[in-house]
């Protein structure tokens, strides 16, 4: 919410959901300050991934997928671009189009009937079995949110027992690059 | 030069050097006991020993504030970091360049809870611009050098260095300033000429303009408060600065309003109030100045300058940024300014200050004479009258009605001057800074204008003082409450003073004397002249303790939740009235 600090709602805007790629050094603690960021201002982590994408330069990416008004988004990225490790922060959601995927791990125990189903809507959503015994499955699943949303929400009467979720990762679609030439 | 071999603790006083620092604040601990052997060792590098760690930072505030140099400050790990960390806090607030040295335990006893063992970095994240935890000694140089240019470029602010103590003892090759080069941090100084194009057009229309100032003036350096000072005169606008900007522009000059904010002059804040075009040069809209966010400025177009983009439109919608160093962004401002030749509109500018002058005119500063007791604005006046015509005068002041007395009746005619703690509000800030300053300035006549509440809170610093023999003098306007707070309770809490009458007080006489210097206490106004001249003229530490009206409150003043054309004075307040139930919830 677009709170001012006396309290009233200055600003009575859409709150949208952005896509945040932010290109950081690969040293202790950037991750804790980029989180402490967001808590210590009070701003919405929806999700968030890291790993180091350029091992010579010693460079992570992270993508966190955040909401808020226009003004808060703003903040969010004039505040990421302040953290001296920080070499680029890029909105996906603004900056034209992207691409949007997430990984899941979603374990369904059951027998009989419901185990069939499971792997038939497996198939539907071109999920893959990476383990099964006599009476589980473990799929994994790539695709948009929503995609993953919706598989999660059919196996669950089928079994579902556990899910593991990478949190979205996002690239800008087309021949440019946010991390510069090498 | 081939790169030498050093242990870690002379890369650390080599580093200082080559940074070009001359003074370093600092408390010894088991910790960083490797670098004070060096610095035993060396004659180059001046430590001053500080009373507690939470000095040594205020201390080095006062010093990098009066100087526009990094401040440095030398602590030792555990206890000697967490007390630093209200200072690093506070130079993070005002935007001060400060460079940290925190001892910490041996890498291979971090994590396991060790003798004097703290997080540093985890503790310090928040507070600081930057921090470092240095794990080998082959990075040290690299960190030394970059923690001194994240401290001072861009917007300033401090870092902590983290050195456990195998870093110190262990020896690697030392490299230069000259060969490091940041590798992500390069922040923008330098304007996009579209907007300075755009900012000349907007200022050109104006009817009725301010110039709405900061610390960010100052912060850019000296050359920064004259270009201020040139466009300000050049264009005839009214200028009104913030508690954090006084000095930027001459405070005895007419076309100054005065202080804006809570606590500023009724004419600064109604123009800010009913301008139609606002010109905020390095300063942040902070709630201390605008009041109700809805009714901020309503009818305006605001351009704002700043080198740090997250102050734009953090608080208040702006229509025209400008992300640049003040400096080079008045330069091009007042280049562009000439280049197009501009007319500003003499009648609406000759009708705006008109109306300024009616605003003027309520002389909200004034207060009821007393020739009984003394008045705190009387004190301040009268210390402000007779030090006017000496230069390099330098006034530090604690937290509460008297900061806010000084900023109102003290007139600063040029930067780095004044140094109060704004952002933060340290109460204890005045000695430690007051030190600092005078440890920069050794000639200077160095104030510390305080309250009685705040002094006590770093107090031990008096021990400093002696030691280093310096004649800061110390202006202690006693009225034996927290006086802000208990005006706070007169306002919101039908005057229910709960615990904030200060009984047993020292005698601050007797303990001015107890560190050596001298102490005066005046109770009636018509000694208050001479007590001042007294403590001027004495060439030691001084602690002038004057007793003031006790219940006196700072006026005039922009109530919680209100607007800049709501000010309430000192003559027509009903206690209890004067702020909403709306208000009562925001400090």
């Amino acid at each position: 919410m677009s709170t001012g600090i006396y309290g009233a709602n200055i600003h009575s805007e859409e709150i949208r959901t952005h896509t945040i790629a932010v290109l950081v050094d690969n040293e202790p603690g950037v991750l804790a300050r980029v989180i402490g960021l967001f808590s210590g201002r009070g701003y919405n982590i929806e999700s968030l991934t890291v790993a180091e994408t350029r091992h010579r330069q010693g460079l992570s990416r992270i993508t966190i997928v955040t909401s808020g008004t226009a003004m808060i988004i703003e903040q969010i990225k004039a505040q990421l671009n302040r953290l001296v490790p920080v070499h680029s922060v890029s909105d996906l959601t603004i900056e034209g189009p992207s691409v949007e995927r997430e990984l899941a791990l979603v374990k369904v125990a059951g027998t009989g009937e419901k185990r069939v189903e499971a792997l038939r809507i497996a198939d539907i959503f071109r999920a893959r079995v990476v383990d099964s015994t006599n009476e589980s499955f473990v799929f994994e699943i790539v695709g948009k949110t929503e995609k993953l949303e919706a598989f999660v929400d059919l196996m669950r009467p089928l079994g579902l027992i556990d899910i593991s979720r990478t949190g979205v990762v996002a690239i800008a679609r087309g021949p440019e690059s946010m991390e510069g030439q090498d | 030069m081939a790169n030498v071999d050093l242990t870690g603790s002379e890369m650390v006083i080599k580093a200082l050097q080559d940074q070009g620092v001359e003074v370093v604040f600092g408390y010894p601990g088991g910790a960083v006991l490797p670098i004070y052997d060096e610095i035993f060792k060396q004659n180059k590098l001046r430590h001053i020993l500080v009373r507690q760690e939470g000095g040594a930072v205020h201390a080095a505030e006062g010093y990098a504030r009066s100087t526009g140099k990094v401040g440095c400050v030398l602590v030792t790990s555990g206890p000697g970091a967490t007390n630093a960390v209200t200072g690093l806090l506070d130079a993070m607030l005002d935007s001060i360049p400060l460079v940290c040295l925190c001892g910490q335990v041996p890498t291979h006893l971090i994590g396991n809870d060790a003798f004097q063992e703290a997080d540093t970095t985890g503790i310090t994240r928040p507070c600081t611009k930057h921090n470092y935890l240095v794990k080998s000694v082959d990075d040290l140089p690299r960190i030394l050098h970059e923690a001194f240019y994240v401290a001072r470029t861009g917007r300033p602010g401090p870092v902590v260095i983290d050195l456990p103590k195998d870093v110190l003892m262990d020896v690697g090759a030392y490299i230069p300033p000259a060969k490091i080069k940041h590798k992500s941090y390069v922040p923008q100084v330098k304007p996009d000429a579209a907007a300075i194009k755009q900012a000349v057009k907007l200022l050109s229309k104006a009817k009725k303009p301010v110039i709405y100032a900061g610390g960010g003036v100052i912060n850019s350096g000296p050359n920064a408060s004259k270009l201020l000072t040139s466009f300000t005169q050049m264009t005839g606008f009214p200028i009104t600065l913030t508690l954090m900007g006084l000095g930027a522009y001459p405070g005895s000059d007419d076309q100054f309003l005065g202080m804006l904010g809570m606590h500023g002059t009724y004419e600064a804040n109604m123009a800010m109030h009913d301008c139609d075009v606002m010109l905020c040069v390095g300063a942040r809209f902070d709630d201390r100045i605008t009041g109700r966010l809805n009714a901020f400025s309503p009818n305006s177009k605001k351009i704002h300058i700043d080198i740090d983009p997250s102050s734009i439109n953090k608080s208040v919608r702006i229509d025209l940024p400008v992300i640049g160093d003040v400096g080079y962004v008045l330069e091009d401002l007042i280049k562009a300014w000439k280049a197009a030749q501009v007319k500003p509109d003499d009648k609406a500018l000759k009708s705006w200050w008109k109306q300024i002058q009616k605003w003027r005119d309520k002389d909200c500063l004034a207060y009821i004479k007393d020739d009984k007791v003394i008045k705190p604005q009387l004190a301040i006046q009268r210390l402000y009258e007779l030090t006017k015509d000496r230069k390099d005068v330098f006034v530090t002041t604690e937290v509460g009605q008297h900061q806010m007395w000084a900023a109102q009746h003290f007139k600063f005619e040029s930067p780095n001057h004044w140094m109060t703690s704004g952002g933060l509000g340290t109460m204890g800030y005045g000695l430690p800074a007051a030190m600092g300053v005078q440890i920069a300035h050794p000639d200077a006549l160095v104030i510390d204008i305080a309250g009685e509440s705040s002094i006590l809170m770093n107090i031990q610093e008096l021990g400093t003082i002696a030691q280093y023999r310096l004649p800061v003098k110390v202006f202690v306007l006693n009225n034996q409450y927290m006086g802000m707070v208990r005006q706070w309770q007169e306002l919101l809490h039908g005057s229910r003073y709960s615990e904030s009458y200060l009984e047993a007080l020292p005698d601050f006489v007797k303990l001015a004397e107890s560190f050596g210097g001298v102490g005066i206490r005046v109770t009636d106004p018509k000694d208050l002249d001479d007590a001042i001249r007294q403590m001027l003229e004495t060439d030691n530490h001084v602690i002038c303790e004057v007793a003031v009206a006790p219940e006196e409150n700072c006026f005039p003043m922009i109530p919680s939740g209100c607007a800049h054309n709501e000010m309430i004075f000192g003559a027509d307040v009903k206690t209890d009235e004067a702020i909403s139930e709306d208000g009562m919830v925001l400090v």
